[in-house]
């Protein structure tokens, strides 16, 4: 177990030093020019040659991405060249956003499908396990760009249900109404988690029911709900849990489409914003705290898997 | 006296998209409290399903069951779940025939031991683990403080098969079914755990039933032995009369086939010719005809039921049994 840790700190460290390069030389490879952005219509030939030698853009780049980096690691990131607010400042405002997005959907989408797939797993094939099974498959038809619009504008715009667009407020502003604007997302991001959660806790509990050691355990005279709670979920939930692991990363700075439309600038909505601008400074910081974050919780999940399969430790 | 286990006419089918697997065909039994009957027959004969059908631990939905299965007198064939929990694990317990398998893999090997201690007994958790712990040591695992921590993983096959008898004795069971104990265990080990058994089982008396695919196992630490064939009981016996009087060709050709203490392990034994038949459409006559060597006509036509040999206690279903085709051969 120590040795697994201690060898995935060191994988993560090589991981993160790549992950930045990756950042910062990929940002330079972005068509446009922050020059051009900052000057507007005083680009002359001279003044860009002014501002090219202040920001540095004239040294080599690997010059560049050292100084950058030393900034980085002072937790400097630099700032926007339109609006001029720290890149920090941005990341601070809009990262609590996702933070709040992925704990509301996620915890929302293992609250439905967790007990939904441990009912329909008890008789597979049964009523229950039919209509959870083809109400899920119906919803894998509705991609969340679909399914947003529409529950934004019934709940939201028409029936009131929920607030509307640009009513987030940080929670540390008022909690209540911070909560009340986090839910419909949160619950829009959660049925796409629901379908595939369900589909790999059921699968995986119904192989696992079929067990010898469920048979077992059934024979020492335990109680069926204590067998699907302490015999059967926990090696069952190692695909949902490699899953929830992939949805989780892939929703840092992806959910811009719900973000757009409810107006909620979270991480992937700024990172849009600032693109657009070439304001590529705010673009490396975001790109540089995304990509940390993924690997940080990807480094997270695979020490919950030795927690809920200590196997995986020992292979 | 009411024997502690009846079974009568009992008949086990499996639903398959084949069509219905007849996997026990009408097996009767009894025994005593203390006592241990041999189950012996090829793989497939029908064994762990035989075994598992009188715990009813087979799965409702996919077996039909029929006949009667009675432990201290009363009915438990297809009785509901809730009641044969009252008998699981602390009236009747099973050791499983594939120790690689049958733990749980990602529980310590001390909770699930611990587990049925506190539920059945009411044990405190610290009272469980000293249980647990004793029970470890009788089955004789080495340094059982740091076994109660491990991982079914970190353990031998030996270990393995060791704790679940633990897990099977620790709430003192009347009748423990041990399916194959010993299979992919090499010999030493197999003894031990098959002395073990018998050990604690006489401490306990405890009644056991003992399956197991070799005649060897059985011979000295059975009272009576079961032979079954393709879902049949083909020959029974008191253990002594069996050897001396055995009658069906089927219980010769295994015996036949027994690996024999002084073949170096691993040896690849001497199997009966020929396979079992299809228990989705089982044959009319006898089910061992169209391997057994003394077959004839009337025994592909008519299937021989079965009937009491000369010795009481001892019946067989053969039409041509061994001691008819002797005084056939000397006359
Ligand atoms: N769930 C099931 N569905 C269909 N057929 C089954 C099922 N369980 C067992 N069978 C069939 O019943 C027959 C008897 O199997 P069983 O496991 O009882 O044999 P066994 O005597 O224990 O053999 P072994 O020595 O290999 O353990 C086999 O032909 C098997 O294929
Ligand atoms: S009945 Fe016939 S086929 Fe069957 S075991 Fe006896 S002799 Fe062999
Ligand atoms: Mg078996």
């Amino acid at each position: 177990m120590g040795r697994y840790i201690a060898k995935r700190v060191v994988l993560l460290i090589i991981i993160i030093f790549f992950v930045s390069v990756a950042s910062f030389f990929l940002v330079h490879l972005l068509p446009g020019n922050p020059v051009d952005t900052i000057l507007g219509p005083n680009a002359t030939p001279a003044n860009t040659l002014i501002v090219n030698h202040e920001l540095g853009l004239d040294k080599p780049l690997w010059e560049q991405y050292f100084i950058w980096i030393s900034h980085v690691f002072q937790g400097n990131l630099g700032q926007s060249y339109t609006t001029h607010q720290t890149t920090s400042n941005i990341i601070g405002q809009s990262f609590p956003i996702d933070v709040e997005l992925i704990i509301g959907s996620q915890l929302l989408a293992f609250a439905v499908a967790f007990p939904m797939a441990m009912s329909a797993s008890r008789r597979p094939n049964g009523l229950f396990d039919q209509v959870a099974n083809s109400t899920t498959f119906g919803m894998l038809a509705l991609p969340p760009f679909v399914i947003a619009p529409v529950l934004v504008l019934l709940f939201a715009v028409h029936w009131h249900v929920f607030p509307g667009p640009a009513s987030y407020v940080p929670l540390t502003q008022n909690l209540w109404t911070n909560l009340h604007a986090i839910l419909l997302p949160s619950i829009v991001l959660a049925m796409g988690s629901i379908v595939v959660y369900f589909r790999l806790l059921r699968n995986d509990l119904i192989a696992t029911l079929q067990e010898d050691f469920i048979t077992m355990a059934r024979s020492k005279g335990l109680t069926d709900r204590r067998i699907m709670w302490r015999h059967a979920l926990r090696p069952s939930s190692v695909s949902l849990l490699a899953s929830a692991g992939v949805t989780i990363g892939s929703l840092i700075a992806g959910t811009f489409v719900v973000e757009l439309l409810l107006q909620m600038p979270g991480l992937g909505y700024q990172l849009i914003f600032s693109v657009n601008q070439d304001d590529y400074t705010v673009v490396q910081g975001i790109t540089l705290v995304v990509a940390v974050a993924i690997v940080l919780i990807n480094f997270l999940f695979d020490f919950l898997f030795t927690v809920v399969d200590p196997r995986i430790a020992r292979e | 006296m009411t024997p502690l286990l009846e079974v009568d006419d009992l008949h086990v089918s499996f639903a398959t998209p084949r069509g219905a697997v007849r996997a026990v065909q009408g097996v009767s039994l009894s025994l005593e409290q203390g006592t241990t009957l041999g189950i012996v027959g090829e793989s497939g004969s029908g064994k762990t399903v035989l075994s598992r059908a009188i715990m009813g631990l087979l799965p409702r939905h996919s077996a039909t069951q029929t006949g009667s299965v009675r432990y201290q007198g009363n009915e438990i064939l297809n009785a509901p779940n809730d009641e044969l929990r009252q008998l699981w694990g602390t009236h009747i317990a099973m050791v499983f025939q594939d120790p690689m398998t049958s733990l749980n893999p990602v529980l310590r090997i001390g909770r699930q031991i611990t587990e049925t201690l506190r539920i059945h007994l009411d044990l405190t958790k610290s009272e469980a683990k000293e249980t647990a712990l004793s029970l470890l040591m009788q089955v004789g695992i080495p340094s059982p403080v740091e076994r109660f921590n491990a991982y079914p993983g970190q353990l031998s096959g030996g270990m393995r098969q060791r704790v679940m008898i633990a897990i099977a004795l620790a709430c003192a069971p009347n009748l423990l079914m041990a399916d194959e104990p010993t299979t992919g265990l090499d010999v030493t080990v197999q003894a031990q755990i098959l002395d073990l058994l018998s050990t604690l089982q006489h401490e306990r008396q405890m009644a056991m039933i003992l399956v197991t695919h070799d005649l060897g196992v059985v011979a000295t630490r059975a009272d009576e032995i079961i032979v079954m064939y393709a879902g049949n009981v083909v020959e029974r016996a008191p253990t002594n009369v069996l050897f001396t009087q055995m009658s069906m060709p089927y219980t010769e050709a295994l015996l036949g086939s027994m690996p024999r203490i002084s073949y170096p392990s691993h040896t690849r034994l001497l199997s009966i010719d020929g396979r079992p038949p299809d228990l989705l459409s089982p044959p009319a006559g006898c089910p061992f005809a169209p391997r057994c060597p003394y077959a004839q006509g009337k025994c592909h036509r008519e299937k021989p039921t079965l009937v009491e040999g000369a010795v009481p206690g001892h019946s067989y279903a053969c039409w041509f049994p061994l001691p008819i085709r002797e005084k056939a051969a000397t006359s």
